[in-house]
């Protein structure tokens, strides 16, 4: 499945790389927050482990909150609100 | 963070009620059939079940703490993360403080690596490849046991390449110098070895036999005191590295985050330790992880040089005579067996082992005819807990609901060949991967895995570039938003 990257409504935008392993979903992350701005909220649609830590991380560091965290069966759904 | 919301895990009922632990039951459950089998064939496989289940309790650790030492260099370069890189030298802290107590206590298995230009090479090339592949050698393994078949074809490259590269001979022999061929036919190693045939042969005969590896100690003529062991192993070769490594992550990659968040304009040095323990607490998982894998590592060592001690045997092949197996051993009547934590030559074999029952021999090769043999994978000791990594993160995948089955597109499983193949040839050349070149050598005063250190991320960086350029360009391709 091919990554994809939607503006879904104003200031909303959805990350989906399912299917993706590292470090493919941290660095489409990266780029993606670089590219919403200041407030807007990037859901986020994964399902390799590894790469939430770094996510997480890498939110922290950037000071953006992960202000949702849906998790099961081996898929993750975060919403993120860049800083 | 402000404002996380965890999981909604919503669950009822008991425990084994849900699926994903019950499947994590049943792995388990066969691993415990398994082994109770092995000893009722012959009570000397608890040899070979020590590394099951250190096998399996690495890859359970592995699993909990999403522990990659490829991430450790790559997502530095890649996201500016120090998560991973903190979590390994916390494990190379943990594993030199046991390992140190092991060797004082006699029942150390470690043999340090020969030092030479060929393990920057080998740990560039391996570093490189890791950044396409998505994970080292055991995080391979361990992402193998979440259902990830990416992972499984990036072991199966691992596998054959290393298998290749060490037995191809005709034109590859040409890629190394006359001079190690002479040095090689100086060794005055059986015919059957044909040590000047095989450019590995004479890479390993020719040139790795002409250099010394040592530890610390062993260099100051202090291996057999205990303050060589503790002050040069332990603090001068593994502890002062990583104190000097973690204060540079935390100044490089953690400290103007931490200091904006906590709003100290001007720190104390008090400010700065505490930012120093927020790094190391970031990820708890991993951190846990690290602490866990560091002290199993150096238990390992213990327990079978405990067993090697038992049995009088300084190799498992030895065991595995008195036992009726004597297919598949070298020449010497050895098997790869290092006491400890390590992933790639147990590979190898696998494919050197398939190789020959396709009709290609290499036991005319020093790697597998001299050395380690090509034991039936069901004899393979390190190969188990190679599998018991996989089987051990299936179980922790399984009970938290995080094992899914992911197939490979076309652009992944590129990827994982390439890359794969790039892990065995550099692993060869490196004499190990992170862990067998770099882990396990710093934690036993063996100042060679710096150097491997230093190789692999050299290599990631040049990968991270490489893989950068390759994802913008791709986006742009496909005209998504990624790509303006």
């Amino acid at each position: 499945m091919a990554m994809t990257f939607n503006k879904t409504a104003d200031h909303e935008w959805e990350l989906n790389v399912c299917g993706y392993t590292c470090p493919h979903p941290q660095m489409y992350t990266k780029k993606a927050l670089q590219k919403i701005d200041s407030g807007d909220m990037l859901t986020l649609i994964f399902d390799n482990p590894s790469s939430g830590e770094s996510i997480q991380a890498m939110c922290e560091a950037e000071g953006s909150d992960l202000v949702d965290r849906q998790e099961g069966s081996g898929s993750f759904i975060w919403k993120i609100r860049k800083a | 963070m402000n404002g996380v919301a965890t999981a909604g895990t919503a669950s009822g009922g008991s425990w084994l009620s849900r699926k994903g632990n019950l499947q994590a039951l049943g792995v388990f459950l066969f691993v415990v059939a398994g082994s109770v089998w092995a000893l009722a064939l012959d009570s000397r496989f608890v040899y070979m079940l020590v590394y099951v289940w250190f096998g399996l309790a690495y890859g359970m650790l592995l699993q909990y703490g999403r522990f990659c030492m490829a991430s450790a260099v790559r997502d530095l370069f890649a996201v500016k993360v120090p998560r991973m890189a903190v979590g390994m030298m916390i494990a190379v802290a943990l594993y030199a403080v046991v390992a140190a107590i092991v060797t004082l206590s006699g029942f150390s298995t470690f043999h340090p690596n020969a030092m030479g230009w060929h393990i920057i090479v080998g740990a560039a090339i391996f570093g490189f490849g890791i950044v396409f592949t998505g994970g080292c050698a055991s995080g391979s393994l361990y992402k193998a046991g979440e259902g990830n078949m990416n992972s499984m074809l990036v072991i199966l490259a691992i596998s054959f390449s290393q298998a290749i590269v060490v037995s191809a001979s005709g034109w590859w022999d040409a890629l190394v110098p006359q001079s190690w061929v002479t040095a090689a036919a100086a060794q005055d190693m059986p015919a059957e070895l044909s040590v000047t045939k095989g450019w590995f042969d004479i890479f390993t005969a020719g040139y790795i036999w002409g250099l010394k590896g040592s530890t610390t100690a062993e260099i100051f003529g202090m291996a057999e005191s205990a303050a060589g062991i503790v002050w040069l192993n332990t603090f001068l070769t593994a502890i002062l590295p990583v104190v000097i490594i973690l204060v540079a992550l935390y100044a490089f990659y953690y400290r103007k985050g931490y200091l904006r968040r906590s709003g100290k304009a001007a720190p104390t040095l008090g400010d700065e330790l505490a930012g120093m323990w927020a790094m190391f607490t970031a990820s708890k998982n991993t951190a846990l992880a690290g602490i866990g894998l560091g002290i199993l590592a150096g238990l390992h060592m213990y327990v079978t040089g405990a067993l090697r001690e038992h049995y009088g045997i300084f190799n498992f092949g030895e065991l595995l005579v008195a036992m009726g197996y004597t297919n598949g051993l070298s020449i010497q009547d050895t098997v790869f067996d290092p006491g400890y934590w390590y992933i790639t030559t147990q590979e190898a074999q696998w494919g050197g082992w398939i190789m020959q029952k396709l009709g290609i021999d290499s036991m005319d090769s020093i790697f597998f005819g001299l050395d380690n043999g090509l034991p039936n994978p069901l004899l393979n000791a390190p190969g188990f807990m190679s599998i018991g990594i996989i089987l051990g993160a299936s179980v922790m995948a399984l009970s938290r609901r995080e094992f899914k089955w992911k197939a490979p597109t076309w652009e992944s499983a590129f990827f994982a060949i390439v890359g794969g193949t790039l892990m065995g040839i550099g692993a060869r050349l490196a004499m190990g991967c992170n862990i067998g070149a770099f882990f396990a050598t710093v934690t036993n005063g063996d100042p060679s895995g710096w150097v491997f250190l230093f190789g692999m991320t050299l290599g990631a960086f040049i990968g991270v570039k490489v893989f950068t350029w390759w994802m913008d360009w791709s986006a742009a391709r496909k005209g998504g938003e990624l790509g303006l």
